[in-house]
């Protein structure tokens, strides 16, 4: 890295204390070319489909093929074939739909949090993490929309007229949370497919340049005739900063509006106001979890060490020590506000949490959550891909054990023990849960093999030739230092 | 030679010198131009002298929109026009009425950016004539163009060549509209 000040004539006073030129981390390992950066992503969805794509991608129909069928079974028979007996009337239906929620939040803090911030380090992971949003989304939106029972009355949740002339009950975080999660989901796919426009015109360009107009075509509709003019990227960067802008609340009130379902109540372990924090941190700390389970091995069977670096690796295991001792804070002053607070009921359900039937379930989530990220204060632990991997799939599973933990533990053993229960799972319900990691597979395989997996503009952006000063004051400098 | 020419496009290897050679464009007085690039390059707005979009000002639209149709979205239907009472809760109160209008004002805000972008860009366009020229795909690649069109009062076929060919630019040709 070429030392500007080297070359200038400093100040005497200041030659003592020249201050340290620390060199930015490289974005794009190896100084590749802007032409390889679009021969590389592009080629991926050009490329013939490789045979792994077509394994996974069966593997992944079958293992969806399971929530097809636990979910026909349920509209064929009842509500009554999950596990739910009062007093757990929520149970994995919820705890998957705040683990499927919580997991798409990573996508929405790298492309709108990481982009206000100014990280530029976002490029390589956030139209991937995007994408994992909005498929987690999808597989979120199951459970609750099946859990209401009469699915074909799933309409009932949006204020549309209807001939009993009743309207939704705006009273309720439920109804809230419709909102949330709807607006969720359509912000995110709007913003995923703006950010792409510029790239699905790179592909309709080169499908053009290889005359296959068929998919030109198909990939230029949905880029609306982008050619890249500066006027029209005027316009563009300045939207994108909007919705970044105002992703940012939104990604933070989802979640908050998600915790209210459980913190508007009164039971005893839900009705505490820690929750809306806590929740999103713990969303964001499973999200980064599920970005490197997905991007991680993308990167081995793609070659992408250049553009997805050991640099951008580090960031996001540090996002997850960060946010993962948040929640083990959240955890500890749970507990020290049940006692601090001196009522017996919130008392209770805190030590039942941790020594009562359900202590397993306690037991796997502190140690995913709160031991599994102190790991990534090491250089040499994050320097381990394979380790990385591993240690993001214990993130994964701790969350969800942790939706478990508060959902279920809380519900079970409430106020009057005569009206205590133990909820245990049907096999229907495990098989829906299990098959919609199959859902978010084929989403996300289908993802892969036909959308510019990273954000090619935006890469290019960030490349040190990208700068119009580079090599022009100091030759052969980076001009970004 | 062109039968309807458009205008004149040139090509540009570096963003460096795209950048040098739009202050110029701009200082020659043209109006009607562009430059084409793979990426928004950055300070290129203010070398072009484009001034600041106006995207923000239909967004702020859309978010005001947004959230009076909450409100009054939740006012008329659990106030005025079918009251039930739930829990002895009040039958509308900005508190509870806030979360959803709050989500409201971004989903509007979003399709307001969104769409303010579009309108503002005239996009979809999918037949520009800037598409037509024969290298044009390496502009969302790894090349830089200024389009400078026949429209702009100072066009001249001669003088404007010369002036891009001055700048740097390789492979002045002429766009058929």
């Amino acid at each position: 890295m070429a030392n500007a000040l080297e070359n200038n004539d400093v100040p005497a006073v200041l030659d003592e204390v020249r201050p340290a030129v620390k060199p930015r981390a490289e974005l794009v390992g190896h100084g590749r070319s802007f032409s390889w950066i679009t021969e590389k992503i592009c080629g991926i969805a050009e490329e013939k489909t490789p045979v792994w794509w077509w394994w996974c991608f069966i593997t992944a129909c079958i293992v969806a093929s399971f929530t097809v069928a636990g979910i026909t079974y349920l509209v064929a028979t009842g509500v009554g074939v999950w596990g739910h007996r009062s007093p757990v009337n929520w149970a994995w239906d919820i705890v998957n739909f705040v683990f499927w929620i919580g997991i798409g939040h990573a996508g929405t803090l790298i492309s709108a949090i990481l982009c206000l911030l100014r990280q530029k380090w976002r490029t390589s992971i956030n139209r991937s993490a995007e994408a994992m949003t909005i498929f987690a989304v999808v597989c979120a939106g199951i459970f609750p929309v099946f859990h209401i029972g009469r699915v074909w009355y799933a309409w009932f949740l949006f204020p549309l007229p209807n001939s009993n002339y009743i309207w939704q009950n705006y009273r309720s975080p439920l109804e809230w949370d419709v909102f949330a999660v709807s607006t969720y989901g359509t912000v995110s796919v709007l913003f995923w497919y703006v950010g792409m426009i510029p790239d699905l015109a790179t592909m309709r360009d080169r499908f053009n340049a290889v005359g296959k107009t068929i998919r030109a075509r198909i990939y230029g509709l949905f880029a609306m005739g982008w050619r890249g003019s500066s006027r029209h990227w005027s316009n563009y960067e300045m939207a994108y900063l909007i919705l970044a802008g105002i992703s940012t609340p939104l990604v933070l009130s989802v979640h908050t509006i998600v915790s209210f379902d459980f913190a508007v109540s009164l039971l005893p372990g839900w009705h505490t106001t820690i929750f809306p924090p806590y929740f999103v941190a713990g969303a964001i700390f499973s999200g980064f979890g599920m970005v490197l389970t997905l991007i991680l091995p993308l990167r081995a069977i793609y070659h992408l060490e250049d553009l997805i670096t050991q640099y951008h690796i580090d960031c996001m295991c540090k996002v997850i020590l960060a946010t993962g001792t948040m929640v083990g804070y959240a955890y500890a002053m749970e507990f020290f506000i049940a006692w601090y607070g001196a009522n017996p009921y919130e008392g209770f359900t805190f030590i039942n949490r941790a020594f009562g039937p359900y202590w397993w379930a306690y037991f796997i989530m502190v140690t995913c959550n709160v031991i599994t990220p102190q790991f990534f204060w090491f250089k040499s632990v994050r320097a381990n891909t394979a380790l990385v991997f591993i240690l993001s799939l214990f993130v994964n599973v701790g969350m969800w054990f942790e939706r478990f933990v508060i959902i279920a533990t809380s519900l079970a053993r409430d106020f009057l023990p005569s009206s205590w229960g133990y909820y245990s799972p049907s096999i229907v319900e495990i098989f829906t849960f299990f098959g919609t990691f199959g859902v978010f597979s084929v989403l996300f395989l289908l993802f892969i093999r036909f959308l510019p997996i990273m954000a090619v503009a935006e890469l290019k952006a960030v490349t040190p030739q990208a700068d119009p000063h580079a090599g022009h004051e100091t030759p052969g400098g980076h001009g970004h230092g | 030679m062109a039968e309807k020419p458009y205008g004149l496009i040139a090509t540009f290897d570096t963003p460096g010198a795209l950048m040098r050679a739009a202050e110029k464009v701009r200082e020659a007085g043209y109006m009607k131009w562009d430059c084409i690039t793979p990426f928004p390059v950055h300070g290129l707005d203010k070398a072009m002298g484009v001034r600041r979009s106006k995207v923000p000002r239909i967004s702020l639209i859309g978010g005001i929109t947004g959230f009076c149709t909450g409100m009054s979205m939740i006012w008329f239907m659990d106030k005025f026009d079918y009251p039930i009472t739930v829990g002895g809760k009040p039958f509308f109160s900005p508190l509870f009425a806030f979360p959803v209008s709050y989500e409201l004002t971004i989903l509007f805000t979003a399709f307001a950016t969104i769409g303010g972008m579009f309108l503002l860009n005239g996009l979809p366009m999918h037949d520009h004539p800037v598409l037509n020229y024969e290298n044009i795909r390496r502009g969302t690649d790894d090349l830089f163009f200024i389009v400078i069109e026949k429209a702009d009062p100072r066009y001249d076929l001669a003088n404007t060549k010369a002036l891009l060919e001055k700048l740097g630019g390789t492979e002045v040709k002429e766009l058929e509209s």
